[in-house]
């Protein structure tokens, strides 16, 4: 396998490629209308890093999302990628079924905290429920961005609105929320570290099921003031990551480079290897009743904590528990999907 | 008044009067009285006489009653009848009510102990100790309830002179398999009609006579019928919310899947997701048609209120499904368990903005196969979500039909291009009318060609599907839409059409309306009115529409709701012509008679 090689920028050479030979180029998108220095920005170029470097296949990849400015972003990555912009709210329906008409395509579907924590909670939660294989990034900045700066669910208690509005109600914690409802990929990150989105993307990418990613990212315009805890220098001050994380994809040969002990590997579902140097807390992702606890007590604490915070790799996903054949049903021949004459005249004559 | 319908009941040979009348049996919800009554029609059918039957429930498991009509008419009439020639009177919370409601004459069969001789004088009371015999069928308490239902079986069968023979087959068929059963049920069977042949003397005029008028004719209800239509059209992807009275649809659909779709290896050719809501079921239905699937959503009308957003959705982006409607009374939860036509506007428009569906109005459950398996194909071929507007009536009662015929074309998947076409045209616009029909092309996700991808957005858009404010922008992709509905008026099942030469009076219907307005006709003719008919199969209209009101002095549209609603689509057809156009509307939740129609006909014909 061909290894991901970076780009220079020189140009007088040909522009790298990676094992697919596709360069960075081919995975980029149109050109963002966000407010300049928005979060959401910074996670698309770091979705659009992990694919080159994954040296996925852009055509067999749906990029979905619901409504709001997080939403907009699939226009702005994986340009060779069919996208669906569906409604508030609804992308994981609109995953659901897309994922049953064809389970080979790679969906990665992008939301905000309103489209995920407030009109599309319920459908959030039967997407994990299901265990729809999607990387469900929640690009969570606190407040609704294009209706100018409404406080959303995921705002938390003491956070001030631009105009000085105290939110008094307790924040819906999308993480807790998904380990409790069964997910077997959650985790948290911030749009100004790119080292662990980047990790944490690829990782999610390697799951066979729903990849939770909350993914704090600051809204430049209607929540980055003093008061606000999804500002930039909230998030930098504030940001304590539980491991650091390194991914070995499954097409690369994994070296052993650290003392015993300190590194927790972890074999994802496709054969690539998650490696998590543990840090201070000595965190287990694999334990789910710890991973619950930590989130609470970060909470409390008023701490941001970000990682890979619960992962289990032997979940069934939904594909797997609707006993499908292979060829995706999308493209089944009528030999298959229409039953013979004989069949009719079965029924027909059970029925006489 | 006498009433011309109430004329056909009329025909007697020496005081018989045979093949011809209605059985009611009132019941408590839950009591397991279905098998019973599906026997007791089932054995009338074997022996060759056209049945049809009508289960009047309540939104209940448990404890309410129930009534399940079945109408014999040896002419082969089979909406509903109004009037209860026999009734079999089992529950004692209505029977009361029951027998006053009966015309004088009629038959009641009760348990001794309700004395319900007492209540009507005129009519004739066949009393049977229903719990004597029950307890000589079974020493068990719970299952003397059930046999209770098999000796009114029995008892009935007796009365009217069904062949026993019949009944043992229907039997058979019912609790196929299951020989203690089918033991149990036939001794109850035979207890209640030894019982009638020692103790009742006949003294009325109802008798069943062998006749061979079903051979070859099967009995189905319209939501098993639309299953087999969409397992028939290759639906692979199916996605629902459980509700009345659509439920059974899916359900059907999913035990005949499991039974007929399976490849070699025992691996499904088909997907079924629970959703959970109606906003989900429509929005996987979507995601699914836009992969690739022949996707479809089952629901009736609260479902279609949640389903408004996404359907508009589907609408203005493109993308095929098909969406089934087993209509009931609305609004809000109405009456769930009583059926209703009035959701037409809310089919045809639904959604806000300018947004409109095509719509199928299947009138028999012939036509909720045939129709399902159009629909899958109208839907691929327009690129829109396609709406079947099915209703309880047709769709939870047993109907008498011609067998279905297997599909005669080949399935049709639209203008979809693949990697080799895109890379012979060079270019690819998503939503551009390359032929002038209004119908753009599309590629499906996971088509290897730099070409193929496009982006879905429910916000305006370009030919090239980018995103788009711009004024021209907009009207043109509105224009191209209306320019495919226009074209679809070619496409949708046709309009059937029944012209009696010089008739003055016209009559429009669509849906399960037909079956009444098909023995109103007869009523007509045996008034001497002449009438054409014209029943319309879906929505958009076509051109036909306009020449039949145009031939017609007046013409009445029959229909099962309050507001006139199809009155009103062809006023707006043909506003031109709204003189000419009466309306004959019934919304009580009970499927429309004939005897009804007739009368309002008559009567505003009078006017």
């Amino acid at each position: 396998m061909v290894q991901a090689v970076p780009n220079t920028g020189s140009p007088s050479r040909e522009p790298a490629k990676n094992r697919v030979g596709l360069t960075l180029a081919d995975y980029k998108g149109a050109p963002s209308t966000l407010c300049d220095g928005c979060g959401h920005d910074a996670i698309t170029s770091q979705i659009i890093k992990a694919y080159y470097e994954l040296g996925v296949q852009p055509h067999m990849v749906a990029k979905l999302s619901g409504i709001g400015c997080s939403s907009k972003t699939p226009a702005y990555f994986l340009s060779r990628s069919h996208g669906f912009n569906s409604v508030h709210g609804r992308m994981p329906s609109v995953a659901t079924g897309a994922n049953m008409a064809n389970h080979k395509l790679h969906m990665i579907g992008v939301s905000g905290d309103g489209d995920t924590a407030s009109i599309g909670l319920g459908q959030f939660c039967h997407l994990v429920r299901r265990n729809v294989p999607i990387i469900y990034i929640v690009e969570n900045n606190g407040v609704y961005g294009l209706t100018k700066g409404q406080f959303s669910a995921t705002a938390d208690i003491g956070s001030k609105q631009k105009k000085g509005n105290v939110n008094e109600m307790h924040p819906i914690d999308l993480c807790s929320l998904a380990i409790e409802l069964g997910c077997g990929f959650v985790a948290r990150s911030f749009a100004g570290d790119p080292k662990q989105l980047v990790a944490l993307m690829k990782a999610a990418a390697s799951h066979n099921g729903t990849a939770v990613l909350d993914v704090i990212s600051p809204c430049v315009t209607f929540n980055n003031h003093e008061g606000s805890t999804k500002s930039y220098k909230y998030a930098k001050e504030m940001e304590t990551p539980i491991h650091e994380l390194g991914y070995v994809p499954f097409f690369e040969q994994i070296t052993v480079d650290y003392e015993p002990g300190t590194v927790q590997d972890v074999e994802m579902h496709d054969g690539s290897h998650l490696r998590l140097k543990k840090l201070e807390h000595g965190y287990d992702p694999t334990d789910k009743q710890a991973a619950v606890r930590t989130i609470a007590k970060a909470q409390h604490d008023k701490m941001f904590l970000t990682g890979l915070l619960y992962i289990d790799e032997n979940q069934k996903s939904y594909p797997d528990m609707q006993n499908l054949v292979d060829v995706p049903l999308a493209t089944l021949p009528e030999s298959l999907t229409r039953p013979p004459k004989e069949a009719l005249d079965k029924i027909m004559a059970e029925l006489m | 008044m006498k009433t011309l319908a109430a004329d056909s009941a009329q025909e007697t040979h020496q005081g018989r009067i045979v093949n011809d009348f209605s059985i009611q049996v009132a019941t408590v919800n839950g009591s397991g009285s279905q098998s019973s009554n599906n026997v007791l029609m089932r054995s009338i059918f074997q022996m060759g006489i056209p049945v049809s039957g009508k289960n009047l429930f309540p939104s209940n498991i448990a404890g309410l009653p129930t009534w399940f009509t079945i109408r014999v008419n040896k002419a082969g009439w089979i909406a509903r009848k109004k009037e209860i020639d026999i009734l079999v009177a089992m529950n004692p919370q209505t029977a009361f009510d029951d027998v006053k409601a009966l015309e004088p004459g009629a038959v009641c069969i009760s348990p001794i102990e309700l004395n319900l001789k007492e209540t009507r004088a005129d009519v004739k009371h066949y009393q049977v100790p229903f719990g004597e015999l029950a307890n000589k069928a079974t020493d068990n308490i719970k299952l003397r309830k059930l046999l209770t239902n098999m000796i009114y079986v029995g008892v009935v069968a007796e009365l009217l002179n069904i062949e026993q023979a019949e009944i043992d087959k229907a039997i058979e068929k019912q609790f196929e398999g299951k020989q203690k059963a089918v033991d149990l049920n036939l001794n109850a069977v035979r207890l209640g009609r030894e019982w009638a042949r020692e103790n009742l003397k006949k003294d009325d005029p109802y008798f069943v006579e062998r006749s061979n008028q079903t051979e070859g004719k099967i009995i189905i209800d319209g939501n098993a019928a639309a299953a087999l239509g969409c397992m028939f059209a290759g639906a692979t992807v199916i996605t629902w919310y459980p509700i009345t009275p659509s439920s059974s649809l899916c359900e059907t659909l999913i035990d005949y899947l499991h039974e007929y779709r399976m490849d070699k290896d025992g691996k499904q050719t088909f997907a079924v997701v629970q959703a959970e809501d109606e906003l989900a079921a429509i929005g996987m239905a979507l995601g699914a048609g836009w992969a690739g699937a022949r996707s479809m959503t089952s629901t009736s009308g609260p479902g279609i209120s949640l389903m408004a957003e996404f359907a508009g959705f589907g609408y203005f982006t493109e993308i095929p499904t098909v969406i089934f409607d087993v209509q009931r009374v609305g609004p809000s939860t109405g009456l769930p368990t009583r059926t209703s036509q009035a959701d037409l506007f809310s089919a045809l428009f639904l959604s806000h903005g300018d947004t409109k569906h095509i719509v199928l109005l299947p009138g028999s459950v012939h036509e909720c196969y045939q129709m399902a398996v159009e629909a899958f194909d109208l839907a691929e071929k327009f690129q829109t979500p396609i709406f079947v507007l099915s209703d309880l009536d047709l769709g939870m009662n047993n109907w008498m039909s011609e067998p279905f015929n297997y599909p005669t074309k080949p399935i049709n998947r639209g203008k979809v291009l693949n990697a080799e076409q895109l890379e012979k045209l060079g270019k690819f616009e998503r939503y551009k009318d390359v032929d002038g029909d209004g119908i753009p092309y599309r590629t499906l996700p996971g088509t290897d060609h730099p070409l193929a991808a496009y982006f879905v957005r429910g916000s305006g858009h370009t030919d090239k599907a980018t995103y788009s404010e711009k004024p021209e922008d907009y009207k043109n992709l509105m224009d191209r839409l209306n320019r495919k509905f226009d074209t679809a008026r070619k496409h949708v099942p046709t309009p059937i059409v029944k012209t009696v030469k010089g008739a003055k009076i016209g009559l429009i219907a669509f849906g399960s309306s037909d079956f009444a307005v098909e023995e109103t006709l007869d009523h007509l003719k045996a008034a001497k009115v002449d009438a054409s008919y014209f029943r319309i199969r879906a929505l958009p209209f076509n051109e036909e529409l306009r020449k039949f009101v145009e031939s017609h002095d007046r013409v009445y549209v029959i229909e099962q709701n309050r507001d006139a609603q199809m009155r009103d689509l062809i006023i707006l057809e043909v506003p031109d012509l709204a003189t000419k156009l009466r309306s004959v509307r019934h919304y009580s939740g009970l499927p429309i008679d004939a005897r009804f129609v007739t009368d309002e006909i008559m009567t505003q014909e009078k006017k």
